[in-house]
């Protein structure tokens, strides 16, 4: 049996456990070969965390998976090599491969709901991959469960194993799932994006979790994400993607102060964004207007008594966690949802609770942006039909006239008009499909766009170019906005009054400005104290403030 | 991506079936009822396939017989897709109880086995092709009914179905242009499909005696007139059945095509 506790020694010694050398990796798409990873040399020492950072598609986690000796279906290794230890995993059988996977080198990926089968409990599924490769035996991996539950801070260590996936939150399962990876003491684990789909206070826990076992078992790791400011709190050095190409690479504290690559600094240079402070004068009468709003979906209750306002040209950002209400908020004035007490105004006039019921004018000047930009086009309708159809349907336009109309949104979201007109959603990025919605909202000539997390489905630099779109047209047009995301760093780029929100009351609201400088209320201050920051001692620091 | 072999082959059996049934005027050398010969000659000669239980020529019958059975399964085949795909959307995009209502007739429908339900509603009204016609076309649009509303109610839950709503659009307007445009391609694998089998109810409805009734040339019917020739080691009744049997497998290869691509499945 192998030894369960790792030698402690240097943080970073010399002897190398992974090296892969010029590895390409080539991606079917219907009948050619494309190139996914272009030579990536990747050197990965005893105990040592390396980040991987990119945007979506920058070939991050296939360096990752192929760390393990794994491709994607449809993908295949063309040139290069993968070494573990001596262990040549190209070319390994699938037996040799089977014997070190789980055991030697471990795998936790973006959503461990998904991840985990539903149908058996924590801890069984713990133990089986160990005791199937006979490392240890059934109690002598429940004891050890038990053990690591401790280390990463679950609650009620002894017990939570018993307990089925759905049982526990998001962030306990995600941290049941490293545990599990580090069940068989591997030398080596490949974090995949572990806290994407976390909320931010939750992402800490994890974090810290995540980086005090890591530590205490010296175990090497590779950590993927495409947060910087997160990479920076794990990684001892990192590596940046894009396109399938290594950008630059280096140690984390030089990489961040004296980044050399465009793109580099580009990636850290992000969040910087801030929109001019306005300071309208604003009138008696606010646009919008949300009144004691209590709504229910079937009996269970998500907003109490949710009162706010939105002054005309003003952007109102509604915070929050996910299950906060935000979007519910969202909902209920959009009409989607009817409140049970309560209701919405719009200058000073009641809206009617359900969207059947307004007239078309009220419906044309509230018009909505959604998370998703693939699922909120019809994929078989073109572009010059999308933006096209609100013009048609409120302003009677026809014809020509259309056509030019179309045109001019187009230009103002800075596409090219000729170029995309006749375009299918499939055929555009997610950051343009992102543009056609707005310009579809714009097309209607709207007073106030809800934006419902309209950039957290994007990568960090194609985010900020739409928030600058956003607070260009804001200004152009005289618009007000209605802001919803879970990102602090979205509010402060974008935002003139914050309303936090929590488990669906409003916590605080007040300008940006005030809400920034402290005192803040309690829950304001968790939220904002977790957002990530580039300084790669952040997460220390925190743990240790919160600590006292 | 290329059609496979068989799906090309599918395709051409396919166009001359088609070809044929547009053309038999043309092609038939006598006319469909034209007793031109005597009963059961053989094959070669003026009747090139041999004359039938009364006199007829095989090939007009059979030339014939594909301009009728196709015909009226295409026929059928797409009154049920109007009357199933249409109330399928609609069920899906309004929900409540119109849909409930709507499903609740189908779950009735289909309980009854198909056969008897056709048997009897046709002893009843009696077996004149119009009747025939809307009975299985009903029959079938329960089928077509269930697809629609299970692949409409996967696109009637997306973001650009809510946007169209919010818009205040009408329900006509979002089932036309948000929902059909997205669930055309599982729409068409059906037809072909469902294309099969009513094209194989009826010609078992005239195998029965209760489907197109004679002298109106029929594959089915023809099978029936002439199977006595078996006995004598014959072959001439299983021509139509071939001509069945073909039709059914080359529409099938071309809908697992067809099926291959709208689902995006690797080859």
């Amino acid at each position: 049996m192998r030894t369960i506790t790792n030698s402690t020694g240097d943080k970073v010694s010399d002897d190398i456990i992974l090296e892969i050398r010029d590895l390409h990796i080539e991606g079917r798409t219907s009948e050619t070969w494309q190139r996914i990873v272009n030579g990536v040399d990747v050197t990965l020492r005893r105990g040592e965390v390396l980040g991987l950072i990119g945007e979506s598609g920058a070939g991050k986690t296939t360096v990752g998976l192929a760390a393990m000796g794994y491709t994607r279906d449809g993908c295949r290794i063309s040139k290069g090599t993968i070494r573990f230890h001596d262990m040549d995993l190209v070319n390994a059988s699938e037996k040799q491969r089977r014997a070190l996977l789980g055991v030697r080198i471990a795998y936790v990926a973006q959503s461990a709901a998904a991840a985990f089968n539903p149908a058996h409990k924590l801890i069984d599924q713990h133990s089986e991959t160990g005791i199937q490769h006979g490392v240890f035996s059934r109690e002598e991996a429940r004891a050890d469960a038990m053990e690591l539950y401790e280390r990463l801070r679950m609650p009620d260590p002894q017990s939570i194993g018993l307990r089925y996936p759905h049982q526990v939150s998001g962030g306990q399962l995600q941290r049941a799932m490293t545990a599990m990876a580090l069940a068989c003491r591997p030398e080596l684990v490949i974090f995949d994006e572990p806290t994407t789909a976390l909320d931010v206070t939750t992402q800490i826990e994890v974090l810290a979790a995540i980086k005090s076992a890591v530590e205490q078992f010296q175990t090497a790791a590779i950590y993927i994400s495409h947060d910087l400011a997160l990479v920076a709190q794990m990684a001892d050095r990192i590596m940046v993607f894009r396109n399938g190409d290594l950008i630059e690479e280096g140690q984390t504290r030089e990489l961040l102060t004296h980044p050399k690559e465009r793109y580099t600094q580009d990636l850290l240079a992000v969040r910087t964004f801030h929109k001019a402070d306005t300071t309208t004068e604003t009138t008696d009468v606010p646009l919008l207007e949300v009144r004691h709003l209590t709504a229910a979906y079937g009996k269970s209750p998500v907003l109490f008594n949710v009162s706010f306002s939105v002054p005309q040209g003003r952007t109102v950002a509604l915070v929050g966690e996910s299950g906060s209400g935000k979007s519910t908020t969202a909902r209920v004035i959009s009409g989607l949802l009817s409140p049970s007490e309560g209701q919405v105004l719009y200058q000073g006039v009641p809206l009617l609770p359900t969207f059947g019921q307004r007239s078309k004018t009220q419906l044309r000047r509230i018009q909505m942006i959604y998370q998703t930009p693939d699922t909120s086009l019809n994929p078989k309708q073109r572009i010059r039909k999308t933006i096209g159809r609100p013009l048609a349907f409120y302003l009677g336009m026809n014809g020509a006239v259309r056509d030019s109309r179309v045109r001019e949104l187009l230009s103002l979201v800075e596409l090219e008009p000729t170029q995309y007109i006749d375009r299918l959603p499939g055929e555009l990025s997610g950051g343009e499909r992102q543009r056609v919605c707005i310009a579809r909202a714009l097309a209607a000539e709207p007073e106030l766009i809800v934006c419902d997390e309209v950039t957290s489905a994007l990568d960090q630099l194609v985010a900020e170019e739409i928030l600058k779109l956003l607070d260009r047209l804001q200004r152009e047009f005289n618009l007000s906005y209605i802001f919803i995301t879970h990102d602090i760093g979205t509010v402060r780029a974008i935002a003139d009054d914050v309303v936090v929100m929590s488990q669906g009351k409003v916590v605080e609201m007040g300008p940006k400005t005030e809400m920034f400088t402290p005192p803040h209320h309690e829950y304001t201050d968790l939220l904002l104290s977790s957002v990530p920051e580039m300084d790669p001692d952040w997460l220390d620091n925190l743990l240790a403030d919160r600590a006292d | 991506m290329k059609a496979p072999f068989t799906s090309q082959l599918g395709l051409v059996v396919v166009i001359v079936y088609a070809f044929v049934a547009l053309t038999a005027p043309v092609l038939a050398p006598f006319g469909e009822t034209e007793i031109v010969g005597d009963q059961y000659e053989p094959w070669g000669g003026e009747f090139l396939l041999g004359t039938d239980n009364i006199g007829r020529d095989m090939l007009t019958r059979l030339i014939y017989g594909a301009r009728n059975t196709v015909g009226i399964a295409f026929v059928i085949t797409s009154l049920a897709f109007i009357i199933g795909g249409f109330l399928g959307m609609l069920a899906a995009t309004l929900g409540g109880w119109i849909d409930q209502i709507l499903s609740r007739i189908v779950d009735v429908l289909m309980a009854i086995p198909g056969l008897v339900f056709v048997l009897l509603v046709l002893s009843f009204f009696g077996t004149a092709i119009p009747v025939l016609i809307i009975v299985i076309a009903i029959f079938e649009s329960t089928r077509v009914f269930r697809l629609t509303r299970a692949v409409a109610m996967n696109v009637e839950v997306m973001d650009y179905v809510e946007i169209s709503k919010l818009r205040g659009e009408s329900i006509w307007w979002i089932v036309w242009s948000e929902i059909l445009p997205n669930i055309t391609a599982p729409l068409i694998a059906e037809f072909g499909v469902r294309f099969t089998y009513t094209f194989l109810f009826i010609t078992a409805l005239s195998f029965l005696g209760l489907g197109i009734q004679p002298p109106i040339a029929d594959w089915g019917g023809m099978v029936r007139e002439n199977a006595v020739l078996i006995t004598f080691s014959d072959y001439t009744p299983l021509l139509p059945a071939a001509a069945i049997a073909l039709l059914t497998v080359s529409v099938n290869f071309v809908i697992d095509w067809v099926l291959q691509k709208a689902s995006g499945l690797k080859e």
